[in-house]
């Protein structure tokens, strides 16, 4: 049994000093870069913390809606702030998600980043241990301290290695979600104020006022909408990935945006539920603005990146609107399965989106690497040149249409269902996701994949190698065994998620 | 049992996957081999099972395979429904699929992408079964979002031809606007049943029908026909009913061999299949039946229309599939569901085999398509003629052939219906009579019979194609002779679908047919002693008289009526008007937003606004501007801290 071994703090601290262990052998034995032995290393550490991860899975009690694995520590006696870490049915598979993906990150650079490898290998690998914090704290305090060095590596990612206008996008990105957080903290302060400890699940017990809870809500929300990122405060996400290099966009679409929408079910449903429900019409709305409004606004990009970006931001509002409707889908269809739809329906989507946001954008990163150009207009035909590539990208486009038989349809599935028993219109506008997400996504294929060889450049690409082919069939694989059989991971989360629907439904006031 | 339901939809899957994967390795011998034999596999299973249940009344097979996933109290599967009607659909597709493996051995035999196209053809049969086997809403929606994904990569199938890529772009979008309504259906389903398990849901039929839901207004909907209404809109777009249609005359931009396949003899009547099968929802929503008598009469007839004016073979052939489609709905609509099913069949044998002899005759003509560049092709392709002229024959019921009894056995049906609009749709289908006998007489005088009009070099080269093309031919060609003898007793008067499909005494249509019913023969000379008949021979003359004998007479006609002719010509204007309104106001909305919205209001007024307000703040605090990030955020801790303070004061 490893279960006597602290395995989230090995799951965090691993990568960080494992990044710490690249950038010293870089430091203290240069050249070494060059032998590829930094790469080595790098890929050994992401790929040990996914091996370590899986005892997670495996070793999962499926019937408790209790935090397993946990790790308890005084760490500031003073203030009460602990050393406190512990996973559920909804934090697992995000910590899951972030172990996979790293390693598929570090492959895809392997040859790609020339300029300064180790320090980019190492931001990877101190970002991926203060992610797997964020999902995995349960102190609130010491939450706060991942969600925010988070932000560092990858701030220096896209201003040291990403593109032309990198500075733009890296101050607005760290503007717009330092300032989002700075409101959290506050709240957390508060409630540390009211409990006497920043223990997040003495916060769900806390009784609050309908105006307390309105307030905490709205400074959750501030941090939360930022990162998810809901409409209106999203147009840095499009920047962001436009700037960043591949593995940024990857980790940043994969991960980082989970952050927002773990945010919502592990502080603000359970923290704030009266006011939840009293403003679930403004997160509703503001779901439905993002499933719509963005999907009309990526029909009208030419780069590719802002394309999948904006798609983002559309797949993500099925996040959100799927928790939001549980208040609605209890009062509209008592005993119905709505909420439950609503919010597995998210929770699948977080992962499924994860997968194939990254795909996705380690597509436009192949394309990149040979033509130097994210523009859909530089393209066309690439299928003569890269049939297997094509191929790919084709499958990988299908399930970002949510095509049934790919993980993007699970989610978009169980959401659109659930919210059908909160209101038909909410169902019917989430629905136009079907016409809206097949023709940007399709529309892009036509242009980019399909046709006659557009110019010498394409005639010119080569197919996948191997490490592209390897990381693609990976993703690939996940993507379409997740859409056939997703039962083992909507199992993972039912009984957290059951939990918190009971919860949820005990007022506080 | 389950072991034969699994291998029928496995071995057309396994074949696929190797054929995809591995093209390469096991070359273009091995990818027809495999796949022919894995669709074989399936078509002889299906055959055994369709004798169990039609012949030796097998109990109905109603199992989960597994479990997709289970949401609370809700529990999704993967799992077969084996009753009358799913196997009936399993011996079409499964026959037709061979027929097609086989022909395409012939018609793609220079194709670099051979492998691919087995591939896809072998996985579109996997699909199309686990839609119709399926017991449950769920495994519908993956079957029916399966044959659309094959569909768009085989409409696409010559990637480097712009229309093909812009007619499967548009098939796409076109079918999810259906598919969107469908969604919503199974939404309505779960919502107001409890399940998506397709027994459960029928026992919940009465209960549906009682519960009055608003959606819009103060009007009350019954939820049941909220439910029919949204699920048909689904049937809409895949079996292309007006105004969802529009894609597929220009899916023939694919290879032949698919637009026999799929988007004639399977495929599209996915939609109709999924109507009988949901018959015990729609028998109790008059409301429903009707909107689906009236889009199925206006699609039959006014499609049909379309027919008369195009110029390439493979065009008029799909306006007739336009047409047909429309008559199976229109039986749908009229609760002669069997009728539809019965329809639904014969069609997929004798428009698979008008296709795949206008295939053939394109082999012929070296890939032209072009009508107005044919003639006279009877002495050259003597097969092809004559399995052509069986086709034609079965097309516009003549009386004998499978389509007749088919046809006329859903005229009368509809005639006997009494919901509103029926009488609208009894004169539509009766017209759509003669449209069809003329639109199909006109394709069959001017490839086969008339004058010679290609040039030298083609007609050197012109001569019947091969035996993988002519067997098919042939094959087909018996079923769309003989199969109305055979099976319109047992299906329509004899009870065969069992208690697959469900209809209401009082709507029963087909038992007023039953009525003057003794024998198929019977049926033919009762034939005689109805309006359609006539109708069809007035066509099948009159195609005739304005293509053989007086062909000058259509250029006058024209001139006449240029007016209506350009209606025609333009197919109503759907195109234009989903071109132009739709895609492209579209596309602009989405820029209005994109340029105004986001970069103007959000990022220009209100992020780079703030940011110039804390600018011009900054300007008058100039000395605490140092331009360093940490600097900013430092002073955020700062002003946290007063917060934090004030707070911890006032706790």
């Amino acid at each position: 049994m490893a279960s006597n071994l602290p395995l989230l703090s090995i799951l965090i601290w691993l990568p960080v000093f494992g990044g710490l262990a690249v950038l010293a052998l870089d430091t203290w034995m240069p050249g070494r870069a060059e032998q590829r032995l930094v790469h080595w290393l790098a890929l050994a550490v992401s790929v040990a913390t996914f091996a370590l991860s899986i005892p997670l899975w495996t070793q999962f009690d499926r019937a408790t809606d209790a935090m397993q694995f946990v790790e308890q520590v005084v760490w500031i006696e003073r203030f009460n702030v602990e050393y406190f870490l512990g996973v559920d049915g909804l934090s697992m598979p995000l910590v899951l998600l972030t172990t996979f993906i790293t390693p598929l990150v570090v492959i895809s650079a392997w040859e790609v980043i020339k300029q300064r490898p180790a320090q980019y290998f190492a931001a990877f690998l101190i970002m991926e241990g203060l992610m797997i914090g964020v999902f995995s704290a349960l102190d609130g305090l010491l939450f706060y301290v991942f969600w925010e060095a988070m932000l560092v590596p990858m701030f220096l990612i896209i201003g040291i290695w990403g593109g032309k206008r990198r500075i733009y996008a890296t101050v607005k990105f760290f503007l717009y979600t330092f300032l989002g957080s700075v409101f959290m903290l506050v709240s957390l302060i508060y409630m540390y104020a009211l409990s006497g400890s920043y223990s997040i699940l003495a916060f769900h017990q806390l009784p609050l006022g309908i105006t307390e809870q309105t307030l905490i809500f709205f400074a959750f929300l501030a941090a939360f909408a930022v990162k998810v990122p809901m409409w209106p405060v999203h147009t840095w996400l499009p920047d962001a990935h436009v700037e960043a290099p591949t593995g940024g966009s990857v980790v940043l679409a994969a991960i980082m945006l989970k952050m927002g929408g773990y945010g919502f079910v592990r502080f603000s449903l359970p923290i704030t539920p009266d006011a939840s429900m009293a403003l679930d019409w403004l997160m509703i709305g503001l779901s439905l603005i993002a499933v719509v409004y963005i999907g009309f606004v990526a029909l009208a990009q030419q780069d590719m990146k802002k394309l999948i970006a904006y798609s983002s931001i559309a797949h993500m509002g099925f996040v959100t609107l799927g928790f939001f409707i549980v208040f609605a889908a209890f009062a509209n269809n008592p005993g119905g399965s709505g909420a439950m739809l609503g919010v597995q329906g998210g929770m699948v989507q977080m992962i499924s989106h994860g997968l194939v946001s990254g795909a996705m954008f380690l597509c436009v990163g192949v394309m990149y690497d040979r033509m130097h150009s994210r523009e859909i207009a530089d393209y066309g035909g690439v299928v003569n040149t890269m049939p297997k590539f094509a191929a790919f990208l084709v499958l990988f486009a299908m399930a970002n249409a949510g095509l049934p038989g790919t993980s993007g349809f699970v989610g978009e599935f169980l959401v659109i269902l659930g919210s059908f028993q909160a209101n038909f219109w909410y169902a019917f506008l989430a629905g136009t996701t079907l016409v809206l997400g097949a023709a940007y996504t399709l529309w892009m294929i036509k242009r980019v994949v399909f046709g006659e060889v557009a110019n010498d450049n394409v005639a010119r690409l080569t197919d996948l190698n191997a490490r592209e082919f390897l990381v693609l069939a990976i993703l690939a694989f996940a993507v379409l065994l997740l859409g056939v059989w997703p039962a083992p991971l909507i199992e993972v989360m039912d009984a957290s998620v059951a939990g918190l629907l009971e919860h949820v439904q005990q007022s506080k006031l | 049992m389950e072991n034969i339901y699994l291998s029928i939809v496995l071995a057309p899957l396994i074949a696929a996957i190797v054929a995809g994967l591995f093209g390469r390795q096991i070359g273009r011998a091995g990818a027809h081999t495999i796949t022919i034999l894995g669709v074989g596999v399936a078509f002889v299973l299906s055959v055994l099972v369709a004798k169990d249940v039609f012949i030796d009344g097998a109990e109905v097979f109603n199992q989960a395979i597994y479990t997709w996933a289970v949401v609370g109290d809700l529990t999704m599967e993967i799992g077969f429904l084996i009753d009358p009607l799913s196997a009936l659909m399993m011996v079409v597709v499964t026959f037709v699929s061979l027929m097609v493996h086989v022909y395409t051995i012939g018609y793609m035999h220079d194709d670099p992408g051979y492998q691919r196209f087995f591939s896809y053809i072998s996985l579109f049969t996997f699909a199309m079964l686990m839609l119709v086997m399926s017991n449950n809403f769920l495994q519908l929606f993956f079957g029916w979002e399966a044959v659309g994904l094959v569909s768009y990569l085989l409409i696409g199938f010559w990637y480097r031809k712009p229309t093909a890529i812009f007619a499967n772009f548009k098939a796409f979008v076109v079918n999810r606007v259906g598919d969107f309504g469908f969604l919503l259906g199974i939404g309505a389903v779960l919502m107001y049943a409890g399940s998506l398990d397709y027994v459960t849901v029928f026992g919940q039929a009465e209960q549906m029908q009682a519960q009055s839901v608003n959606i819009w207004g103060e009007a009350q909907w019954s939820a049941l026909t909220l439910t029919c209404i949204l699920l048909f809109i689904g049937a809409m777009g895949k079996s292309a009913q007006v105004p969802l249609h529009v894609w597929l005359p220009d899916s023939m931009e694919g290879p032949t061999p698919i637009s026999a396949l799929i988007h004639a003899a399977t495929m599209v009547t996915a939609g109709i299949f999924m109507v009988a099968r949901m018959s015990p929802l729609f028998e109790f929503s008059t409301a429903a039946l009707s909107f689906v008598l009236v889009i199925g009469a206006t699609t039959a007839f006014f499609m049909g229309l379309l027919g008369l004016v195009q110029h390439d073979i493979k065009r008029v052939v799909a306006y007739s599939t336009l047409s047909q489609l429309g008559y199976m709905t229109v039986a749908l609509g009229a609760s002669a569901y069997a009728a539809g099913m019965f329809h639904l069949m014969t069609h997929a044998f004798f428009k698979a085999l008008l296709f795949l002899a206008a295939g053939s005759v394109i082999i012929g003509m070296h890939h032209v398509q072009d009508m107005r560049k044919m003639g006279g092709l009877r002495k050259y392709m003597p097969i092809t003629y004559w399995t052509s002229l069986v086709g034609t024959l079965a097309l516009i019921g003549f009386p004998g052939f499978s389509g007749y009894f088919s046809k006329d056995a859903l005229i009368e049906a509809v005639h006997a219906a009494e919901l509103p609009g029926a009488t609208y749709a009894y004169w539509c289908v009766l017209l759509g009579v003669f449209v069809t006998a003329l639109y199909s007489f006109r394709l069959f005088f001017l490839v086969f019979h008339g004058k010679e009009r290609f040039d030298a070099h083609t007609r050197e080269h012109l001569h019947e194609s091969p035996w993988v093309v002519t067997v098919p031919l042939i094959l087909l060609a018996i079923p769309s002779v003989a199969i109305g003898w055979v099976t319109i007793g047992p299906l329509l008067f004899g009870g065969a679908f069992g208690t697959s499909i469900f209809v209401l005494p009082q709507s029963d249509t087909l038992a007023v047919v039953a009525e003057h019913f003794t024998s198929p023969a019977g049926f033919v000379a009762h034939g005689f002693m109805t309006p359609a008949l006539y109708l069809a021979l007035a066509g099948g003359v009159a195609a005739w008289y304005l293509y053989l004998k007086r062909p000058d007479i259509p250029a006058q006609l024209q001139d006449r009526f240029h007016r209506l002719h350009a209606v025609l010509e333009n197919k109503y204007f759907f195109d234009a008007f989903n071109e132009q309104v739709l895609a492209r106001g579209s596309r602009f909305f989405g820029g209005a937003l994109w340029r105004g919205g986001d970069q103007g209001i959000i990022d220009g007024v209100l992020v780079n606004g703030s940011a110039k307000a804390v600018g011009w703040i900054a300007g008058i605090s100039r000395r605490l501007q140092s331009g360093y990030l940490y600097h900013y955020a430092f002073t955020m801790v700062i002003g946290l801290s007063l917060v934090l303070g004030w707070l911890l004061i006032r706790a």
